[in-house]
């Protein structure tokens, strides 16, 4: 980025992507109107305000990786990635429909800016850890960040993954963790706790950096501590509410995996002006 | 489709395990390839990748026992032009990790090679947890993935690299044990092109693997009957030499299939299926059937899952006598 959007900005970016989410969701008829909700401001900071990367040329060696594991977030990224020209925002009305780019969750070969495939939870911070080895490799001084669901790192497999960028050191990985404190069935604390949070990445040889998920000011100083950091991946804990935006969705479990009504996606958007 | 000559049976038979080849061969591409990059998880002595680890360190990662990660981890690296190579034992590569190979490698059409080692019950001694007999149907079932085992370590060598030049994710199964040496330098190799190795006009054995040695034997012995067999190296499991497959069931109009693995969605399901489509004929299958495996000798082990010459040559009689 050459300029960085001020606060105020990316706080009119985030609303205007949180209003593409409702639309297309009701649209769609289907989908995860919570996680991309709670994700949305922590994805405009880093698209807007922190990445590398060309919309005009996708593939470009050079561009920093974003990886979404949380893969049914996928309403924000779609929505940010056609903002930004990846592809024509008319397009965000075709998600989960049949022949659409816009594939119920990410689909790297089909959609521009996808840089791997997800939905499959736990899968992602393992590829973001591969493609930060990449760079290493290549002397590329690109930067890796991955996002992960605060139910997701349930997953045996995360561990692994923190392990092993721990291990390797992968200074140029940076999680991000959308702490929004609820999984499909309830509460994470009590469907299968993964706390204390700061205690196991601590542990597995990560740098640690707590932030509110909603705050811009902090979100973009998070990433840019992140990039100071040598020696070791950070983590950037974020915690952040499940449905923001939304008066009736907020930390709402029941608003995980479904999709307004019309009516409902109407009084979603009064709110979102 | 190619038709070769195998070396002849003579005494005693150079054996040489297609783990030792995979890793020699490595070694070599990897000085000319330079985005080949190669994992292991904790068994680099083992599936012999610690050679390619010591030449080429900064190419290099064990990533310690844990093979979902190393998948997916591969599948990252792909996605930046290399060329992972990712090893451990077939039943962790294809069992443990069979999701991550499904949704992140496959899915995403990423150019991951999986070669794995310690394919079948030949593992012998280490018993039933070790011996991986599933691998080609969980690896077959999965679109897009290309499955391969070579028949020796001759062939072996030649596949690594025709996997180097091949777009896209493949798994390749190798094997612990010294095995028969049956191909020549001058054997061509192209990966889902069959190799004719012997012309017989009753019955046609498609084999893979080290089952191809016990295939020539159990031909030699039906000759000696007065029965003269085809043998076909069916290296590539997936996809099928259908074309080759259904020339000699034409001609000879009997099958017999040889793998080291389960009946079910092998290479025995994928001629089946191929025949049923195409050319019925009657078609025997030698296999495991129904079994796990367990500890022993691997002779022994060929003897009591009835993957020997002398069981693919009674397999070879009924199939015949059904014509």
């Amino acid at each position: 980025m050459n300029t960085r959007p001020t606060t105020q900005e990316l706080q009119t970016k985030a609303k205007e992507i949180r209003r593409h989410i409702i639309r297309m969701l009701a649209k769609a008829g289907s989908g995860h109107p919570g996680g991309s909700l709670s994700a949305t401001d922590l994805l405009v900071a880093l698209y807007y305000g922190k990445l590398r990367h060309d919309p005009k040329n996708p593939k470009w060696t050079e561009r920093d990786r974003f990886v979404l594991s949380k893969g049914h977030g996928c309403p924000a990224l779609y929505a940010i990635l056609a903002e930004m020209g990846y592809f024509p925002i008319s397009e965000l009305d075709t998600l989960r429909q049949f022949g659409s780019r816009l594939q119920g969750h990410p689909d790297m070969k089909r959609t521009p800016g996808i840089e791997i495939s997800s939905g499959s939870l736990g899968h992602g911070l393992s590829a973001g850890a591969g493609m930060a080895m990449a760079a290493r490799i290549d002397g590329l001084d690109y930067r890796v960040y991955v996002m992960l669901g605060d139910g997701e790192v349930e997953e045996g497999q995360v561990w692994e993954a923190a392990m092993a960028a721990g291990h390797y050191k992968l200074d140029n990985l940076c999680a991000i963790l959308d702490n929004n404190g609820l999984q499909i069935d309830g509460p994470i604390h009590d469907v299968m706790s993964p706390l204390p949070l700061l205690e196991k990445w601590d542990a597995f040889g990560w740098h640690v950096i707590h932030i509110d998920g909603h705050n811009m000011a902090q979100i973009l100083e998070a990433y840019d501590r992140a990039e100071a950091i040598k020696g070791k991946p950070t983590i950037i804990i974020a915690k952040t509410v499940k449905g923001k935006g939304v008066s009736f969705m907020e930390n709402q479990v029941d608003w995980h995996g479904k999709a307004p009504t019309p009516e409902q996606a109407e009084k979603a958007l009064a709110e979102l002006v | 489709m190619t038709v070769t000559t195998p070396k002849q049976q003579q005494q005693p038979v150079k054996k040489e395990a297609t783990r030792d080849a995979y890793g020699q061969a490595l070694l070599e591409l990897g000085e000319t390839n330079k985005n080949i990059v190669v994992l292991d998880a904790d068994l680099a002595k083992s599936t012999t990748t610690l050679k390619f680890g010591k030449k080429f360190p900064e190419r290099f990662f064990d990533m310690g026992v844990a093979e979902a990660n190393m998948m997916n981890t591969a599948a990252g690296l792909a996605t930046c032009g290399k060329i992972p190579f990712v090893s451990t034992f077939c039943i962790f590569a294809t069992g443990r990790a069979w999701e991550q190979v499904r949704s992140t490698i496959c899915y995403s059409g990423l150019n991951v090679k999986i070669a794995a080692t310690h394919g079948g019950v030949a593992v012998g001694a280490d018993g039933s947890s070790h011996q991986s007999i599933e691998d080609f149907a969980l690896m077959s079932s999965i679109p897009t993935m290309t499955v391969i085992e070579p028949c020796d370590s001759i062939e072996t060598r030649k596949a690594i690299k025709a996997v180097v030049d091949h777009q896209g994710p493949v798994y390749i199964r190798l094997g612990r044990s010294p095995s028969p040496v049956i191909t020549e330098e001058s054997t061509p190799f192209e990966i889902g092109k069959a190799n004719v190795l012997r012309e017989g006009k009753d019955v046609t054995i498609a084999a893979c693997g080290i089952m191809v040695p016990n295939a020539l034997k159990a031909a030699e012995d039906l000759s000696a009957r007065g029965i003269e067999a085809t043998v076909i190296n069916l290296h590539t499991i997936k996809p099928l030499d259908r074309k080759t497959l259904v020339t000699y069931a034409r001609r000879t109009g009997a099958v017999v299939t040889a793998e080291q693995h389960v009946l079910e969605g092998g290479l025995s399901s994928a001629v089946a299926l191929a025949l049923a489509r195409e050319y019925p004929v009657p078609m025997e299958a030698v296999g495991i059937d129904n079994r796990f495996g367990q500890s022993g000798d691997p002779e022994l082990l060929f003897k009591e899952y009835h993957l020997t010459p002398d069981d693919i040559l009674q397999a070879a009689l009924r199939a015949y006598g059904r014509k």
